[in-house]
């Protein structure tokens, strides 16, 4: 009876998860009629709309990724080493992104650093850029910092610290050549989740009118029929890549560690 | 004494650039808006704007997003539970675990504009199961009342990144259940029935009920599948932010700011409701 009711949950969740992705996958091969083609692929991959939004999105995963980097390991390692204290008060800020929809951040972006305010950011297409590139570090602020907490707390920040400064090594060298290598796989992890929540963003960017990924997919989506599926094949296939390279970074974390 | 005091300034310091990134780019701007809610647009203080969001069409367009949040979050969980039960203590086969948490991994991630994609393509008018009940077993959805785009086609498109969250959020908390406690149960002459009542189930009942606050937090805020699905017809409360910040169709900037505040205020109290029952159970599943 046990068993039973174990398998059918198990069938139900299968069917679920596949039944949805066979759909995409079969709606996306089936632009010309009565046989299976890569037509739609071929369509979506040569459009220039689809070239410029996509290497768009990924810039802007990039540079979000350097600044998160920069952002969150001199503070996540600050915190842990001078103001343990300030723990509980950071990891709160960190998590506020997941608990205020990020629909009304924007709002407040638009409303704050418009032109006529006093920091003019979406007057110019480089400070939207620059405005959306803080945004989306808001948005990945609760896992990057996450995973660089976890990475900091199996090494020991503070003898790794002491041994770096009295061999003479000021705060740069440290953070950059003992602390950062350390934490490299955790660092490794929040990135690759970043990317997988930047490339595809749509609300942020629809809003600040940028030419990203997102809003791109949705306007096609409103106007086609086999290409979004094609686009959402591939957007499927980038989330897999990101949490299948995050599986592969904490798996590396655990071998090294092992070996020390 | 001067010495430490300096010191201590300096470990200050070191905080400085990430209080900025967050008063600048998360604080300042839900202030602006919290703040914009109880203002007129000359700037004195006023509950108008809040009394204002009392129409029928607001009233609605909320409803409408608890009505979906709440329906996908308890069917997420059902349904994720039972799943999460069959993976660790149903008698499946040890591997079917791995790949059902890390599939879950990818679809709790799997949201946005493409998620809204598979589903069209999947049970949308042309769908593939659309189609398939129709010319092969001519059934036709829409007679019985099917329609993707509506409440219940949100509440089915969420459910796929809402049962996923559930599994890798529950799990853990199953695999804390201790074989001790069952094994004491069945000592005592409880039949399985019986300690699920009256044992397992009071033990996971705070981390179920917080992680369906978390889900319904995570339903109520997602804005890019509701749009992708439905375009601006359907009437809930994040797409009705959204074509007001477009183009303020409510006609009054602080009134959309008090619709923001609602939504601050719906998925702050759901997310207070997650923390205070992870702590509670905490307590038993260490």
């Amino acid at each position: 009876m046990n068993k039973v009711f174990a398998w059918i949950a198990f069938l139900f969740g299968v069917l679920y998860f596949i039944l949805p992705l066979f759909g995409m996958a079969e709606f996306s091969l089936s632009m010309r009629r009565g046989v299976y083609s890569l037509d739609a692929y071929r369509v979506v991959l040569a459009d220039p709309q689809f070239q410029a939004t996509f290497t768009f999105s990924v810039v802007m995963a990039l540079v979000t990724i350097a600044f998160g980097i920069l952002l969150v390991v001199p503070t996540a390692y600050w915190v842990r080493l001078k103001l343990p204290g300030m723990r509980p008060w950071v990891e709160f800020v960190t998590l506020l992104p997941l608990v205020i929809p990020a629909i009304v951040v924007v709002f407040g972006y638009i409303r704050l650093y418009n032109t006529s305010s006093w920091l003019p950011m979406t007057g110019t297409a480089t400070g939207t850029n620059i405005l959306l590139m803080f945004g989306y570090s808001m948005l990945s602020l609760p896992y990057m910092y996450r995973a660089v907490d976890t990475g900091l707390r199996a090494i020991d920040v503070a003898t790794l610290t002491e041994a770096a400064q009295s061999m003479g090594a000021g705060w740069g060298t440290i953070l950059a050549r003992v602390i950062l290598p350390n934490v490299l796989p955790a660092v490794l992890s929040g990135a690759f989740l970043t990317l997988a929540i930047v490339i595809g963003e749509f609300t942020m960017a629809a809003l600040l009118d940028r030419p990203a990924f997102g809003p791109y997919m949705q306007i096609l989506g409103a106007n086609k029929a086999y290409e979004p599926a094609a686009l959402a094949v591939i957007a499927f296939a980038i989330t897999w890549a990101c949490m299948g390279l995050i599986q592969l970074s904490t798996r590396f974390s655990k071998h090294t560690r092992a070996m020390s | 004494m001067a010495e430490t005091l300096r010191g201590r300034a300096a470990n200050w310091l070191g905080l400085v650039p990430f209080i900025v990134f967050a008063v600048l780019f998360l604080i300042l701007p839900t202030l602006y808006i919290v703040v914009g809610a109880f203002r007129t647009p000359e700037g004195a203080f006023t509950f108008q704007n809040i009394i204002g969001l009392n129409t029928a069409s607001i009233r609605n367009a909320y409803w409408v997003s608890i009505k979906v949040s709440f329906m996908s979050a308890l069917l997420g969980c059902a349904i994720g539970f039972a799943i999460a039960a069959a993976i660790t203590l149903g008698s499946l086969p040890k591997r079917v675990r791995g790949p059902m948490i890390t599939f879950s991994g990818v679809a709790s991630n799997f949201a946005g504009v493409p998620l809204a994609f598979a589903f069209i393509a999947t049970i949308g008018p042309a769908g593939l199961i659309t189609m398939y009940l129709r010319t092969e077993w001519g059934i036709n959805l829409r007679v019985y009342g099917w329609n993707l785009l509506s409440t219940w086609g949100l509440i089915v498109t969420y459910l796929f990144f809402q049962i996923p969250l559930m599994i890798l959020i529950i799990t853990p908390a199953l695999d804390g259940l201790k074989r001790e406690w069952r094994e004491a149960a069945e000592v005592l002459g409880a039949t399985g029935l019986q300690y699920w009542r009256m044992v397992a189930f009071p033990i996971l009942f705070p981390s179920i009920l917080g992680t369906m606050a978390l889900l319904f937090a995570n339903a109520f805020g997602a804005v890019a599948t509701a749009i992708a699905l439905t375009g601006p017809s359907l009437n809930i409360a994040p797409i009705l932010l959204y074509a007001q910040i477009r183009g303020d169709v409510l006609g009054s900037p602080n009134l959309g700011y008090a619709l923001a505040f609602g939504m601050i205020v719906i998925t702050g109290l759901a997310n207070t409701i997650y923390i205070v029952l992870r702590i509670r159970s905490e307590r038993w599943l260490k």
